[in-house]
């Protein structure tokens, strides 16, 4: 029973702002130990789930389990097992990291180790700065740093990487790894869809407060959507496309055709939709709406 | 859910004296809030007792009018400041996501500014005196009596009024277009009893009034707690208020999220 449960379970989330229904019908799970991204446009209503999941916000319906718990009673013991990195980094700024670390260690029931923790995030050298000397990118690194003193079985990280350079987001992205194979359930929002396909185990993706579509980045949005696309440079230098389910049997056509009249086919390739062709194709009208 | 064996809570107490003793060591990292918090009703002490030095019934009024500014400094202007920078920068949002029980967190935020409020007071008995040769205050009961009401209402109403605030930059403009007329309208640097008629009316409305007549009597004219009684009432009044207000508007996340 305890090891099939999952981390999360959302069914029928609803929230409304007085008419406004910011959520409407939101259901999904996420398994113990899986990192889970929750991709969507913006208004779509992914903070507003990930904030009734963290506890900030009461829903108007549904029900929502995070760790077998209610966080809209916001329980202190989901709060020890749970932690958050806000999209602002809020810090002290006149205490040091070490300080920082020390204090929000103090809160909870089994913290991890202050030393740990910073190099876990990659903060040596930097024990004894105070925030506010940091840079940009070392502060982010200490929000994470305080999400994880607690030692959290469940994560929740909105956009981690947003103003990042290439550098620091691969550093990102090797934590939030490491953070995986240390068992740690992630709930990843992100603008950046190759950060969702390089970190995420499934993806939900959201429109207009209810899940599109759901599962791996790979296998996102059903068959329809992998159908593969064979693409070349007709004799004119136009590129054209053909989307097929049977790609072998469609390049043994084309390329038949093209020896038979020898002719080349440049730029001759099979390919499987991205997941941001996916996402462009199910989120397109809510852009076209907002515009 | 875990098997393991239950792993005790920290105490909301523990919590309380661990925020308490970090917002002390925050407070004393940031010389400007420091200064303005401990060393401008010292300044002001220094400058009115100096000038008017050799008038004891002028200084009878300044002591306690300066003792009464500097509760209100510490406590209803610093936590209207503070809240609002720590609401602006996500700090209390970030708490609220932590284990800390809110009123642990809000308990060391308030202890914080209470100490203020005691170092004030302590500041301003000994320069009086030692400086000006005002006497020892009559009845420290009575005094740790007014300081306690004092501390309590004008926080709750430094709290409430921090949810009026719209942004840290329009903070002090806020806190100031109260803070500077309740001091000169309450007596802080002169009798009130010499005041315009109009003026003295909107002096009895006011908290700071009841709490300097309070201070008075504790620190210098020596009247007994039961001759008190009308302005305890309004504080009382005052601190019910705000601590309605307080606690209904209190928000962890920034104005209109």
């Amino acid at each position: 029973m305890s090891t099939i449960q999952p981390a999360i379970r959302v069914t029928d989330l609803k929230k409304s702002y007085g008419s406004h229904e910011a959520v409407s019908g939101l259901s999904f799970e996420v398994a113990k130990g899986e990192v889970f991204g929750l991709l969507g446009p913006n208004g779509a209503g992914k903070t507003t789930t990930v904030e009734i999941l963290e506890g900030y916000r009461a829903r108007t319906a549904g029900e929502v389990e995070v760790l077998g718990l209610d966080p809209g009673k916001r329980p202190r013991e989901l709060r020890e097992q749970v932690g958050i990195v806000l999209q602002s980094s809020a810090l002290y700024v006149n205490l040091t990291v070490r300080e920082a670390l020390s204090h929000f260690a103090s809160l909870y029931p089994t913290p991890r180790d202050v030393e740990e923790t910073i190099a876990l995030v990659g903060l040596e050298g930097k024990e004894d700065s105070r925030s506010r000397t940091l840079s940009g990118g070392q502060q982010r690194r200490l929000d994470l740093a305080l999400a994880l003193i607690g030692d959290p079985e469940l994560l929740f990280l909105d956009e981690p990487t947003t103003g990042f350079d290439p550098q620091a987001r691969r550093a990102a992205w090797e934590t939030i790894r490491s953070l995986r194979a240390l068992g740690t359930t992630i709930v990843l929002t992100t603008h950046y869809l190759d950060e969702a396909q390089a970190l995420a185990d499934r993806v939900a993706i959201i429109k207009d407060g209810k899940v599109v579509a759901e599962g791996t980045p790979e296998d996102i949005g059903g068959a329809k959507a992998h159908r593969s696309r064979v693409s070349w440079r007709d004799e004119h230098g136009a590129l054209q496309s053909v989307d097929t389910d049977m790609p072998t049997k469609l390049l043994n056509e084309l390329t038949g055709e093209a020896l038979a009249a020898g002719r080349e086919m440049a730029d001759l390739k099979v390919s499987r939709p991205s997941l941001e062709d996916v996402y462009l194709d199910l989120t397109s009208e809510t852009v076209d709406e907002s515009v | 859910m875990k098997v393991s064996e239950p792993i005790p809570q920290k105490s909301s107490l523990v919590l309380a004296w661990r925020q308490y003793r970090l917002e002390r060591k925050i407070f004393w990292r940031n010389p400007s809030a420091a200064f303005f918090n401990l060393m401008l009703p010292l300044l002001l002490l220094l400058l009115f007792g100096a000038v008017f030095s050799g008038n004891k019934t002028y200084l009878r009024v300044i002591v306690p009018g300066i003792a009464g500014m500097g509760v209100m400094a510490s406590t209803f202007s610093a936590l209207a400041f503070n809240l609002t920078f720590l609401r602006e920068q996500g700090v209390l949002k970030r708490v609220r996501g932590t284990p800390m029980p809110a009123a642990s967190y809000l308990g060391g935020l308030l202890g914080n500014a209470v100490t203020n409020a005691c170092i004030q007071i302590i500041v301003v008995i000994f320069v009086a005196r030692f400086a000006f040769g005002v006497g020892w205050p009559h009845n420290w009961l009575e005094l740790g009596f007014f300081l306690a009401v004092g501390v309590t209402t004008f926080g709750a109403l430094g709290v409430a009024f921090s949810h009026v605030i719209p942004s840290f930059d329009a903070a002090p403009a806020y806190v100031n277009a109260v803070f500077l007329p309740v001091i000169f309208i309450s007596g802080v640097f002169y009798d009130t009893k010499g005041a315009p008629s109009f003026l003295r009316e909107i002096a009895q409305i006011l908290p700071l009034t009841h709490l300097i007549d309070g201070l008075s009597a504790a620190m210098v004219t020596g009247q007994a707690m039961s001759s008190q009684w009308g302005s305890i009432a309004v504080l009382a009044v005052w601190g019910l208020i705000g601590g309605f207000f307080a606690v209904r508007g209190f928000s962890w996340d920034e104005r209109g999220n």
